[in-house]
């Protein structure tokens, strides 16, 4: 990166780091970290629209939507997360290529399945053969976005069902007698309510989300703790203009600092929103606020 | 008239069929030098790059590569994320019911046990490998404890820190290691494993393998195979 950089081996100290620090191979590695804070920032939402769809709808009275709500949350709580990574994103990719295939080549004569293979036909490739790298790593990025929102919406989906009937039956009762329907309950009474409740059991997802992250090379994607181990490793001076020994501690301990930071500022963000959600609310925690403001 | 817009049809159909087949994307782990390596600046290099590129020019393809983890490497390649795998995987049986391999790029080539001392028991003791390698199942025949790691490199840490007593790879990924560390040598006789190392691919892209076959025949003949492997120190040569 910087112009003394051309030759390594006669540098030493500082000037030795600040190179090695700066090879395309660490740029990697830095811009990793951006990918986690991507993939957190759209599987959070993600994670909750999938759980406050379960939860929605493992209310509802209509049976196959109840089943529906119920089976997800039970079925995917109940696999363990290592057997979903590693199946579930072949699964969905080959489900989306299936699903092109049945609508982009209704002529195609030769069977999906070969043996062990699974052939689709070109057009019904994701994304196209051709397409350029980046797409490739957008797409698998996109899959394990939607892997980590399926996984952790059946668990926001069963914490958010629990909120929803620690909402006070009074609260849904005064709305019934006002003439108020049960949509109208849902959106206006119970939805506002039950965020205060739903937030402790969320805010320990998010804390098990953040950690997560590393199954990402699982995934395909590479994430801090690859290019950490990749880094860390002991480099020999064959392949390698810098050479090192058994780094891999140093990574980790970065790594550690970052996710203890991380988890610091989380914890900060956390406790102001919940200082939000209870005000007005008939919880010890309301009552308090309404104490001291008295 | 009908028929000509239809012929057309057809025609523009197989174009575009042949563009999509054009990029040949190759799979590979990107962590097993010489074979295969990330270098400093991010990207595959080693032995594997470089035979990579001059077999699709010598086959007119275009070729881009991809980095894929060894545990799921074969399953993704049946799954067509990518067309070929290019990892330093050597052409056994096993592996030949799931998926096919080209004609062998290296000859079949020597295992050898590496260690921090030579008195270890090598069939009694506890030996480190790569999880899903020959070597791994070969330790389980041998009689000795097996520990398994994902990636070369924590296999080698085991020797270091006491967990092992020994690491059983290919010896041209434990030489350079052995040359660099005065601490570790090689122990006991080497072992012939598997048939050599092959290009894997899917058993229905027969075209696309009989492609690479004649590539890499082509480079056998010249013998710019050969320079190759021992420019990269990788095996014997043919």
């Amino acid at each position: 990166m910087f112009s003394y950089c051309a030759d390594p081996d006669t540098l030493s100290g500082l000037t030795w780091l600040s190179c090695y620090l700066t090879t395309g191979k660490h740029m990697s590695f830095y811009l990793s970290f951006g990918v986690v804070l991507l993939l957190l920032a759209i599987t959070a939402p993600a994670a909750l629209m999938f759980g406050f769809g379960g939860a929605a709808a493992a209310r509802s009275r209509v049976w196959p939507v109840n089943w529906l709500g119920r089976g997800y949350i039970a079925i995917v709580r109940g696999v363990p997360d290592i057997a979903f990574f590693l199946f579930f994103v072949i699964a969905l990719d080959q489900g989306f290529e299936w699903m092109r295939h049945q609508v982009l080549c209704p002529d195609w004569d030769q069977p999906i399945r070969q043996g062990n293979d699974f052939i689709v036909c070109a057009q019904a490739k994701l994304p196209q053969g051709n397409a350029a790298q980046w797409l490739h790593e957008v797409y698998g990025f996109f899959l394990a976005v939607l892997t980590f929102a399926i996984v952790f919406g059946a668990f926001a989906a069963n914490v958010l069902f629990g909120a929803m009937r620690a909402v006070p039956r009074a609260q849904l009762e005064t709305a019934e007698a006002y003439g108020m329907s049960r949509r109208q309950t849902f959106w206006r009474i119970l939805v506002p309510q039950m965020w205060v409740y739903a937030l402790p059991g969320l805010s320990n997802l998010w804390m098990v989300l953040i950690k997560a992250t590393p199954l990402l090379f699982l995934l395909g994607v590479e994430d801090i703790v690859y290019w950490a181990r990749e880094l860390g490793g002991t480099a020999n001076p064959r392949f390698t203009q810098y050479p090192h020994g058994d780094w891999r501690m140093w990574y980790f301990l970065a790594l550690l600092v970052f996710y203890l930071g991380f988890t610091k500022v989380s914890e900060v963000v956390l406790e102001r929103l919940m200082q939000k959600l209870t005000h007005g609310q008939a919880t010890t925690g309301g009552e308090a606020q309404r104490k001291a403001a008295a | 008239m009908k028929k000509l817009i239809l012929s057309t049809a057809a025609l523009a159909f197989s174009a575009s069929f042949a563009m999509a087949q054009d990029v040949v994307r190759l799979g590979t782990e990107g962590a097993y030098p010489p074979w295969n390596f990330i270098n400093d600046s991010g990207e595959v290099d080693g032995f594997e790059r470089e035979l990579g590129d001059e077999l699709c020019t010598r086959a007119e393809l275009t070729c881009e590569w991809v980095k894929n983890d060894w545990d799921s490497i074969i399953p993704n390649l049946v799954s067509g994320n990518y067309d070929v795998i290019i990892a330093g995987m050597s052409i056994t049986d096993e592996r030949d019911e799931v998926i096919d391999f080209t004609q062998n790029y290296t000859p079949p080539d020597p295992s050898a046990y590496l260690a921090m001392s030579d008195d270890v028991d090598l069939t009694g003791g506890v030996v480190a490998a790569q999880a899903g390698t020959l070597q791994a199942g070969y330790i389980a025949e041998s009689g000795a404890a097996l520990i398994e790691f994902a990636t070369p490199e924590e296999t080698i840490a085991a020797v270091r820190n006491g967990e092992a007593d020994a690491v059983l790879a290919d010896k041209s990924f434990l030489a350079p290691i052995a040359e660099d560390d005065a601490e570790l040598s090689f122990v006991g006789p080497d072992v012939p494993l598997g048939d050599g190392v092959g290009m894997g691919l899917r058993e229905s892209d027969a075209d696309l393998r009989a492609t690479f076959d004649a590539a890499i025949q082509s480079m056998k003949d010249d013998g710019s195979l050969n320079e190759m492997i021992i420019k990269w120190d990788v095996s014997s040569t043919f």
